[in-house]
């Protein structure tokens, strides 16, 4: 019995001891290639292998294979547990905007400021930030952006004779007079499952809710702006002038086909989401440009993600100089607007690339005119390191307020939130202002 | 000589090789990964400064901090004292349906009862998160043909997914996938019971009510105690059902369930260190819950034969 135990426990010893120098090994870092470079892409746009043959065909020294993702979240977690794991990690990875802090600060991302060249001027100033941090280092190309737009159903507006709001002010009367013509009916939802939908209410509101001064962080969720989004918000669902149901629910998808959601206030790839869930109600949408608070027009943005290289990367060059082929090339950007159906974030390619507007929206000739004006509105935003535990947050505190529907509840959920995110990075030791 | 290491090799060694594949997979698979959460829950991440580029986060001894802070929080707390609840409502309903459903397939005017033996026994067939998304679907107003026929009736359904009712739904979806299982544990020892005990009951002029009462219900004991037994382990890891219908309502937090926040610590919050912590707290509550369980309950159950 004894020497039983005895074996069991040399052999437990020798797979922890396994397990742990796995666990530590550092990833090699020459580059050895013979032949063509082998490039892996985690990616999860759809169609972007698509595009990715085209580099393929034209590059022989250069091979990219894209591995399919579920999507932003999955993908994040896979490559963060690959760089813990110190290997597994692919060359290439499609990282959100949102995301990039928090990849850089577990050192998932390789520093590509050097190859890429200059790209500045390509790209909006409001998506370049999230891809620098603000500083001299890239981390990313970015692909595509997302600035939010208004979306309404254009016959109920006329058989209510109701006038597209312009500002926030007039979206309130609107959604008012939207929910007293049938109870079922509303303009909108508040949706606590969707923090970057909040996130992109507040940056168009002109706050940002991490900044960085010197060597630390600055966290203002519970700016003076977003207090004021948060209580425009929970005074609409106090006063039941908007539905308090998460977006993304079957509930909500039958609602936008049957017309008891009117409106959405969403970004400039909702076409896609309408398609799908909507089908029925094709070329009964239109889009406008968000309602406004006072002062400058402006926007917010809600997904968008970027073409990064990974620290784990052998041959960093050859997968800097795909990236920015994949999103400034002209022929490449056309192909992410036509196959993967994005739009891509470089401003001149993508105005070349969107002549026509998308199928769903044929009512609309002019959509990615308009699109293309919002998307130069866009406030500068910076995303922090903890992200993820300000999200989390916001499900959690936001489900609570509009639950118990009422203004006060969402102020003290955004305080809660303020609360979670700062305690977050003391605890972890990094410096908050 | 010769003979002697033949013996050794036939009387010592060839236990330990049959032993070996089970010592070893044992050993890779749960000892080595319980080993390595034990150490990751003793550790944190030390960041300085910003913590942006390489270098600037490290892995440092944390003490018993994680355990501290698992313990003090009242999320955690919170979820526990749920799952408690849950478990209150669901294990009663869960083993009292599975006895009666095996009771009635047993009883001599039962029909058709192959028939009923699968029907109550497939939902168990159904994984959790597809069963929960079928739920999910129904007890969505909107999309639900229960609500739509309710309306056209003019009554006034209450909303399953609102805070009061939402831990019934969810105990419903483990009550539905749940029984056929049990029932069919406790059916199968109600059919190794002898026949002639139940002759002997009814010469005395007893009812099949009281047969059910006096004899089935006391020798299906032991079953009845190890379906309990694993129906509280299920419980305290409940996690699927509340996870699948987190996105439909507001209801439901990340930290619903102690497993949801292990869950969420480790792949939301990327903190897999604290995550480590509450999952070694859970697991020495499972195991000491299921111990106290079986020590109050085998005497009784166990303490006649003797």
């Amino acid at each position: 019995m004894r020497s039983i135990l005895r074996v069991g426990a040399m052999a437990t010893v020798a797979a922890t001891a396994l397990l742990t120098a796995g666990c530590s090994s550092p990833a090699a870092d020459e580059p050895t290639a013979e032949g063509p470079v082998e490039l892996s892409f985690w990616a999860w746009a759809p169609n972007i292998e698509k595009v990715v043959e085209l580099w393929n065909e034209e590059n022989p020294d250069i091979q990219v294979t894209v591995s399919k993702q579920d999507g932003g979240d999955p993908a994040v977690t896979k490559l963060l547990t690959a760089i813990n794991a110190g290997s597994g990690a692919p060359d290439l990875m499609q990282a959100e905007y949102q995301k990039i802090p928090t990849l850089v600060a577990s050192d998932a991302l390789a520093d590509i400021s050097e190859g890429a060249g200059d790209l500045e001027d390509k790209f909006p100033e409001g998506v370049w930030s999230s891809v620098t941090l603000g500083g001299d280092a890239l981390y990313a190309v970015p692909q595509d952006s997302g600035p939010m737009m208004f979306y309404y159903r254009e016959d109920v507006f006329k058989e209510l004779g109701l006038e597209v709001p312009t500002t926030w002010e007039e979206y309130a009367d609107v959604a008012r007079a939207v929910h007293a013509s049938d109870p079922k009916r509303y303009l909108g939802t508040f949706s606590a499952n969707d923090a970057g939908w909040f996130a992109g209410m507040a940056q168009q509101a002109g706050t940002s809710w991490w900044s960085i001064d010197g060597d630390s962080w600055g966290v203002d969720i519970d700016s003076e702006a977003t207090e004021k989004v948060a209580s425009y918000w929970g005074g609409l669902v106090e006063e039941g002038a908007i539905d308090n149901k998460p977006m993304y629910t079957p509930e909500w998808n039958a609602g936008l086909n049957d017309g008891s959601q009117v409106g959405w206030l969403s970004a400039v790839w909702a076409p896609g989401v309408l398609s799908g869930n909507a089908a029925e109600t094709a070329g009964l949408w239109k889009a406008a440009p968000m309602p406004q608070w006072e002062g400058e027009e402006a926007t917010g943005n809600w997904g968008g993600s970027s073409t990064a290289v990974t620290s784990q990367s052998e041959h960093v060059e050859a997968a800097t100089e795909f990236a920015t082929w994949l999103n400034t090339d002209p022929e490449a950007v056309q192909a992410l607007a036509d196959v993967a159906n994005v739009f891509p974030a470089a401003t001149e390619e993508a105005e070349a690339a969107l002549t026509t507007a998308p199928e769903f929206f044929s009512n609309q000739p002019d959509f990615y005119d308009v699109a293309a004006d919002v998307a130069e509105t866009v406030s500068p935003f910076t995303y922090g390191p903890n992200v993820n535990v300000a999200f989390s947050a916001y499900n959690d505190e936001f489900a609570k307020a509009a639950d118990a529907k009422t203004e006060s509840a969402f102020v003290d959920a955004l305080k809660a939130m303020q609360e979670i995110t700062v305690s977050d990075l003391k605890d972890n030791g990094f410096n908050v202002k | 000589m010769r003979r002697r290491s033949h013996r050794f090799r036939s009387r010592v060694l060839t236990p330990y090789l049959m032993l070996a594949p089970g010592i070893l997979l044992f050993a890779v698979f749960m000892a080595a990964p319980i080993l390595y959460t034990l150490y990751l829950s003793f550790q944190r991440v030390e960041v300085s400064g910003l913590g942006l580029g390489s270098g600037a986060r490290k892995q440092v001894f944390a003490g018993l901090d994680n355990y501290a802070a698992a313990l003090s929080d009242p999320e955690f707390a919170a979820s526990v004292g749920r799952v408690l609840l849950y478990g209150l409502i669901l294990i009663p309903c869960m083993l009292g349906l599975a006895l009666l459903f095996a009771l009635l397939l047993d009883s001599r005017r039962s029909r058709a009862t192959t028939f009923s033996r699968v029907s109550i026994f497939l939902p168990y067939a159904v994984p959790a998160v597809i069963s929960s998304l079928l739920w999910g679907f129904l007890y969505l107003p909107s999309v639900s043909p229960f609500y739509y026929v309710t309306e056209r009736l003019g009554l006034d359904m209450p909303q399953i997914l609102s805070s009061g009712l939402i831990m019934f739904g969810i105990a419903n979806i483990a009550l539905w996938g749940g029984v056929g299982f049990n029932m069919i544990v406790i059916y199968t020892s109600l059919k190794a019971v002898p026949n002639d005990i139940y002759e002997a009951a009814r010469l005395d002029g007893a009812t099949e009510t009281q047969i059910a009462l006096r004899i089935k219900i006391p020798i299906v004991m032991p079953s009845l105690i190890m379906t309990a037994l694993f129906s509280i382990v299920a419980t305290l890891q409940v996690f699927a059902e509340p996870t699948t219908l987190r996105p439909l309502t507001n209801t439901l937090s990340t930290s619903w369930t102690p497993l949801m926040k292990v869950y969420r610590d480790a792949f939301t919050r990327d903190d897999i260190y604290s995550a480590a912590a509450s999952s070694i707290v859970i697991a020495a509550a499972t195991l000491l819950i299921s111990f106290v369980f079986l020590r109050v309950v085998q005497k009784r159950a166990f303490g006649q034969e003797d």
